[in-house]
């Protein structure tokens, strides 16, 4: 068991040390960076902000893991994000109780997702395609739901879910901790994971040897909906409102760089939810950090762009095994354990 | 009939029933002047949509599109008002950056054989960044010869006008016509949209191919910002924000496969048109607000796609039939 952590600890090296690394940056940026302080029964400071403000991600990253490990893509999250925190703050305008506001703004990610599954498991279409066009049509759907306008409120219920605290910690990073404990506990204590796995190595083989890849893959892309949901209802409370068009904008490109940068290959395949959750507070701190130093927050696409191109190039050089010298040692290792 | 003409035909048909739709309830679209105006207002996507077809066609995707417009547009402000620079001098600075740009995306593409979307999600970020690096304020431009270039247009007759920008698609469509289908780059794009390795074991320079196809969207969409900057005489980083899904719809409207290989660049300007009208129609109307044309736009591409499926479906079926029998 202890030798299977330190394997895993190995794995996650480059990502463990680049966050430290970030980290570390921000706090020379920043000396504060580290501070965290309690008050009104509620912690605050630079670090519990930069869970706070990954939840969303983090959340949408969880979704995108089981997606891209079944060798897809969801482009369509942002646009569902959208959808989700429109219904919910239209319905607590028009006076709905905050349990069906609740249940409506997740049944309809959920239903978004499902779509996508069906044309992409029963349609045979490629994923980018079909999500595509929700992509497209999610934004122009949520700004029907709020006819053009932002919509406010001042629900209590509501907005605790992105303000909110429980036992000091802020609910949005509750959310995302407790989904990313039962999205691992439900893949790894199940054979589920491995079945997401083999969809995505070879979903004609998985199919022939038994597995219900139609069926799977409907539940994977309206588990990652489900997500998409959750995260548009707590920016939708964080801000008190919906904002049609820019609610989740960009956010599916943050979640795919997520699952990226914590080192699920886009060709389908082992995956890992802990490492993609680690990537989105990877993007997270680099977001915050740029803000502290007081660069313009543009640079954070150019910065983005680059931390792209590096993991390709890592991931390149390993794939044509520029590693297999260097992790020779480990290799051997792996073998014989098995 | 060919059933790769199909979708083709059924856009046009689709096209022909709308504008028909239109021009009945709304008499008065039926003039010069709204067909002016359709290639005038939509000439920026045609021109990048041209480039994006050609990517599409070989089997990859380009999100960088709608971010290079953008590009180029600060660009040109930032060249012709803040240092006095010609328009024709920064016009040609852009187009080299943009094609140089576009083409190291293709290497990248093409030599780490990453994922087109992820490659050019990078080059999205980058050149939007570049866009708030230079500035982020809203740049006019005010050159006599922008108000020149501005000023050309050809009357129709029945009032309409036929700008310089609406000409300058119409040309960038016909030359694309030209590349795609009589020239033997353009076969070379459509060889390995078909099948990659088979196109490699033909003897296709697949590296160059995809490397040309990259830095010919790139050098487009930078055409499609000089044009968008000649439209709206300003540069502003947060411009053409999604034109990128914009191009791709019109592509797959156009009855482009996704898949690479079949497709037309008629068919794209097809669907570029097509998505002027939803909004001219929009525009007509007073009561129906914009997002309404995302709607219809998602739902066409559904149609499409769907339709496409079916195709490629019964096209399977018609091929085990005959190798069976």
């Amino acid at each position: 068991m202890i030798r299977l952590n330190t394997a895993a600890l190995t794995k996650a090296m480059p990502q463990l040390l680049s966050l430290m690394l970030i980290l570390f940056l921000n706090y020379l940026a920043f000396p504060g960076f580290f501070e965290i302080r309690l008050q009104d029964g509620r912690l605050f400071g630079s670090l519990i902000d930069v869970f706070n403000r990954g939840a969303p991600v983090i959340i949408l990253a969880i979704g995108m893991t089981a997606v891209i490990a079944s060798r897809g893509v969801d482009l369509s999250v942002g646009a569902v994000m959208a959808v989700a925190g429109a219904l919910a703050a239209t319905m607590t305008v028009a006076g709905y109780p905050l349990p069906v506001v609740i249940l409506a703004a997740l049944g309809a990610g959920l239903a978004c997702g499902l779509w996508n599954g069906i044309l992409v498991a029963y349609f045979d279409l490629q994923p980018i395609v079909a999500t595509l066009i929700l992509m497209v049509a999610g934004r122009g759907i949520a700004q029907l739901i709020t006819e053009g306008s932002i919509v406010t409120f001042t629900e209590p219920g509501l907005i605790f879910f992105g303000t909110g605290s429980f036992a000091g910690v802020p609910m949005p990073i509750l959310i995302a901790a407790s989904l990313l404990a039962v999205a691992i506990a439900v893949v790894r204590r199940t054979a589920l994971g491995l079945l997401i796995e083999s969809i995505g190595i070879n979903r004609s083989a998985s199919s022939y040897a038994g597995l219900n890849s139609k069926l799977l893959l409907l539940v994977i892309y309206g588990f990652c909906g489900l997500c998409a949901s959750l995260a548009g209802i707590i920016i939708a409370a964080d801000i008190r409102g919906a904002d049609a068009n820019n609610a989740g904008l960009w956010l599916e490109l943050d979640a795919i760089l997520a699952v990226v940068v914590g080192g699920t290959s886009l060709f389908g395949g082992r995956f890992s939810i802990l490492m993609s959750a680690l990537g989105a507070v990877i993007i997270q701190a680099m977001n915050t950090g740029i803000l502290l130093s007081g660069f313009p927050p543009e640079y954070n696409l150019i910065l983005k762009a680059l931390v792209i191109i590096v993991i390709l190039l890592a991931q390149s050089f390993s794939s044509l095994g520029g590693w297999a010298f260097l992790k020779g040692e480990f290799r051997s290792k792996g073998t014989k354990r098995q | 009939m060919n059933a790769r003409l199909l979708p083709l035909c059924a856009t046009l048909l689709i096209c022909l029933i709308a504008y028909a739709a239109c021009v009945f309830q709304f008499p008065a679209m039926f003039s010069t002047r709204v067909a002016g105006n359709l290639l005038t207002d939509n000439a920026f996507l045609g021109i990048a949509a041209v480039g994006m077809t050609f990517v599409i066609l070989s089997g990859g995707i380009d999100l960088s599109v709608g971010s290079v417009i953008a590009f180029t547009g600060v660009l040109l402000a930032v060249l012709i008002t803040h240092y006095g620079v010609h328009p024709l001098i920064a016009f040609a600075i852009a187009l080299l950056i943009t094609t140089v740009f576009g083409a190291s995306m293709g290497v990248i593409i093409h030599y780490l054989e990453v994922p087109s979307f992820i490659v050019t999600l990078a080059g999205m970020f980058l050149a939007r960044g570049m866009c708030f690096v230079m500035t982020t304020d809203s740049i006019p431009i005010d050159h006599p010869f922008y108000t020149a270039l501005q000023g050309l247009f050809y009357r129709l007759p029945g009032g309409g006008r036929l700008t310089f920008i609406g000409c300058l698609m119409v040309l960038v469509f016909l030359l694309g016509i030209i590349v795609a289908h009589f020239s033997k780059f353009g076969s070379y794009i459509y060889a390995v949209g078909g099948n990659r390795t088979s196109a490699e074991l033909m003897g296709v320079p697949v590296a160059r191919t995809t490397i040309g196809i990259y830095a010919m969207s790139g050098f487009l969409s930078g055409l499609a910002g000089i044009v968008f900057s000649l439209y709206t005489s300003a540069g502003y980083s947060l411009a053409a924000v999604g034109v990128e899904l914009d191009t791709i719809a019109a592509v797959v409207i156009g009855g482009t496969l996704l898949t690479g290989g079949v497709g037309y660049i008629a068919g794209t300007f097809i669907g570029v048109i097509i998505q002027g009208i939803i909004q001219t129609y929009i525009v007509f109307d007073g009561t129906l607000s914009s997002w309404w044309t995302k709607i219809v736009v998602g739902v066409l591409l559904f149609s499409f796609i769907a339709l496409q499926r079916i195709l490629v479906f019964l096209s399977l079926k018609r091929a085990t039939a005959t190798s069976g029998g």
